[in-house]
């Protein structure tokens, strides 16, 4: 049996492992966690020759500095990532949905998410990871996963196994679309609030807070006013709720979210923009656009179409 | 009874039994929780019950909103009869060392320590829901006397196992966390072990839970 490992040089930001996440633990209070971002681990494991369900690195910003060592493996990243791989004497740029081979003693360094937040490190071959009710997901802020719940950190190695040594080079030409009008239905409270702050959160531009992270998305911009009640009874949340707490300014539910929230829920985002939201980064600027269900049933079949059609070119 | 069904979202069932906070309309919720659990309805991968409300997640992959609701309004009173609760007894150790809050409790509820010991621990509660961080129990309900708001400024690290009082619930932080409740004691039982892949959580919504008091010398000795 030869050893092959990865060795964390630099952590990064906020780099875990995600797979598709856990299910049917909300009443007990654990949410999904999975990437945040779907399609690009979907395509990073694909690109990789993996099964689509395997966990990733993923990494937000500033990703890892790793140093491989063992055996020749296939690596692939998806996102808009500027990342780079030295080999021996030699550094090459590197590009996102095109397939590198490493060698013994190689580096991957992914220097940063380019006006976006998430990218995926996948392998030909499989992490050493541990699952949690199903799941190697790693939420950090409830220390449940893969990695004793942590985020990786430096020196730590990250052991793999089963690579898979007949997978061909492979690429595809892929752009991540950028999105500024965040789909929305009316949430469950969606009259807690005036008439003139309905109209605020329907067509005033908000900005992504720097206090964003795997559990929500905080916006600033014109406050919205309640004139019902700041307060609801504790009740579930999910993903892509959007809530609105006394002080007028609202929240996202992502991923990792709390399971049970007790403020209003002015919207939900429709799934179909779920992956292209949390790729939206601080500072940048959002609008709401308000969609009747059945539209959002329809245009998440097309995305999911797409998906699919992507995957299949690989 | 369920009074209303409407969409959260386009991959969400929000069903509403009633305004109220009892444990009448929770025990209703708790009922169909239940009951849709053991019936594996295709594409549903998640359920949220709370005091008066239940959320249906479901892959919008596998299914929709309409499907969903159909195979909801299908189920009868009948069928969401069974109850699985427990009965649960939790011990409590109130030394000094644990109970951060009892002076704030005494001076807002007008209450001797003594008292306040006394009603809580006679106290039968009922789990309403479990969740926010993972296994917190809510129970309630505590009588009108005890209840207290939580405090002005939270604490960013609540000690795991302290057994707090805020209105009219009381809980249990199962690991260190930020909170805000009046921390009157901490248990020594294991209340959420991440562990355990099966039913990590001790209490579920339904249960029934007695406190019992211990010494501290009992709590040291209680995982031996």
């Amino acid at each position: 049996m030869s050893n092959n490992y990865f060795k964390v040089i630099r952590a990064g930001i906020n780099t875990t492992f995600q797979d598709k996440g856990r299910n049917n633990l909300y009443h007990i209070g654990i949410p999904f966690s999975g990437a945040m971002d779907n399609r690009n681990y979907l395509l990073a494991n694909k690109l990789v020759g993996n099964k689509l369900d395997l966990p990733a690195i993923e990494f937000a910003y500033q990703g890892p500095l790793l140093k491989f060592y063992g055996d020749k493996i296939n690596i692939v990243i998806t996102g808009d990532v500027v990342f780079n791989i030295k080999q021996k004497d030699n550094k090459i740029e590197g590009n996102c949905y095109e397939t590198y081979q490493l060698e013994h003693e190689d580096e991957i360094n992914i220097l940063s998410t380019n006006k976006s937040v998430y990218g995926y490190l996948a392998i030909s071959g499989s992490f050493d990871l541990k699952l949690q009710w199903g799941s190697c997901s790693i939420n950090t802020k409830a220390n449940i996963g893969s990695n004793d719940g942590k985020k990786l950190e430096n020196d730590q190695e990250i052991k793999i196994s089963n690579i898979n040594k007949n997978i061909n080079k492979k690429k595809i030409s892929y752009l991540n679309s950028k999105i500024e009008n965040i789909r929305i239905m009316k949430g469950t409270n969606f009259d807690y609030f005036s008439e003139e702050g309905k109209k605020v959160f329907l067509e005033k531009e908000y900005t992504v807070s720097k206090l964003s992270d795997r559990m929500g998305m905080r916006l600033e911009g014109p406050k919205i006013e309640n004139v019902v009640n700041t307060n609801i009874k504790s009740e579930g949340l999910l993903k892509g709720v959007i809530q609105v707490p006394a002080d007028g300014n609202p929240i996202i539910m992502l991923s990792d979210h709390g399971t049970i929230g007790g403020y209003p829920k002015i919207a939900v985002v429709a799934s179909v923009d779920y992956d292209r939201l949390v790729q939206i980064s601080p500072g940048s600027k959002i609008k709401f656009k308000e969609i009747e269900l059945s539209d959002a049933e329809t245009l998440f079949k097309l995305y999911e179409m797409e998906t699919q059609n992507l995957l299949s070119q690989i | 009874m369920i009074k209303n069904i409407s969409n959260l979202g386009d991959a969400a069932l929000y069903c509403d039994f009633g305004a109220e906070v009892n444990k009448q309309i929770n025990s209703e919720v708790i009922k169909y929780f239940n009951t849709i659990r053991e019936k594996n309805i295709k594409g549903i991968n998640n359920l949220t019950p709370s005091y008066n409300k239940l959320i249906i997640s479901y892959d919008l992959n596998l299914t929709s909103f309409n499907k969903i609701k159909e195979e909801i309004e299908k189920l009868t009173q009948s069928e969401t009869s069974k109850s699985i609760s427990k009965n649960l007894e939790i011990p409590v150790c109130c030394d000094e060392s644990f109970s951060l809050d009892m002076e704030r409790l005494e001076k807002k509820l007008n209450l001797k320590r003594d008292e306040i010991l006394e009603n809580f621990f006679n106290k039968e509660f009922f789990c309403y829901m479990t969740g926010f961080i993972a296994g917190m129990p809510f129970l309630g309900d505590l009588d009108e006397q005890m209840r207290a708001q939580r405090l002005e400024t939270p604490r960013v690290k609540v000690p795991k196992g302290s057994v707090g009082m805020t209105e009219q619930f009381a809980n249990i932080y199962t690991f260190e966390s930020p909170g805000g409740w009046n921390i009157i004691g901490n248990t020594p039982l294991e209340v959420f072990d991440s562990s355990k892949q099966k039913e990590p959580n001790l209490i579920n919504p339904g249960d029934t839970v007695k406190f019992k008091q211990i010494t501290l010398e009992e709590y040291k000795n209680y995982n031996e």
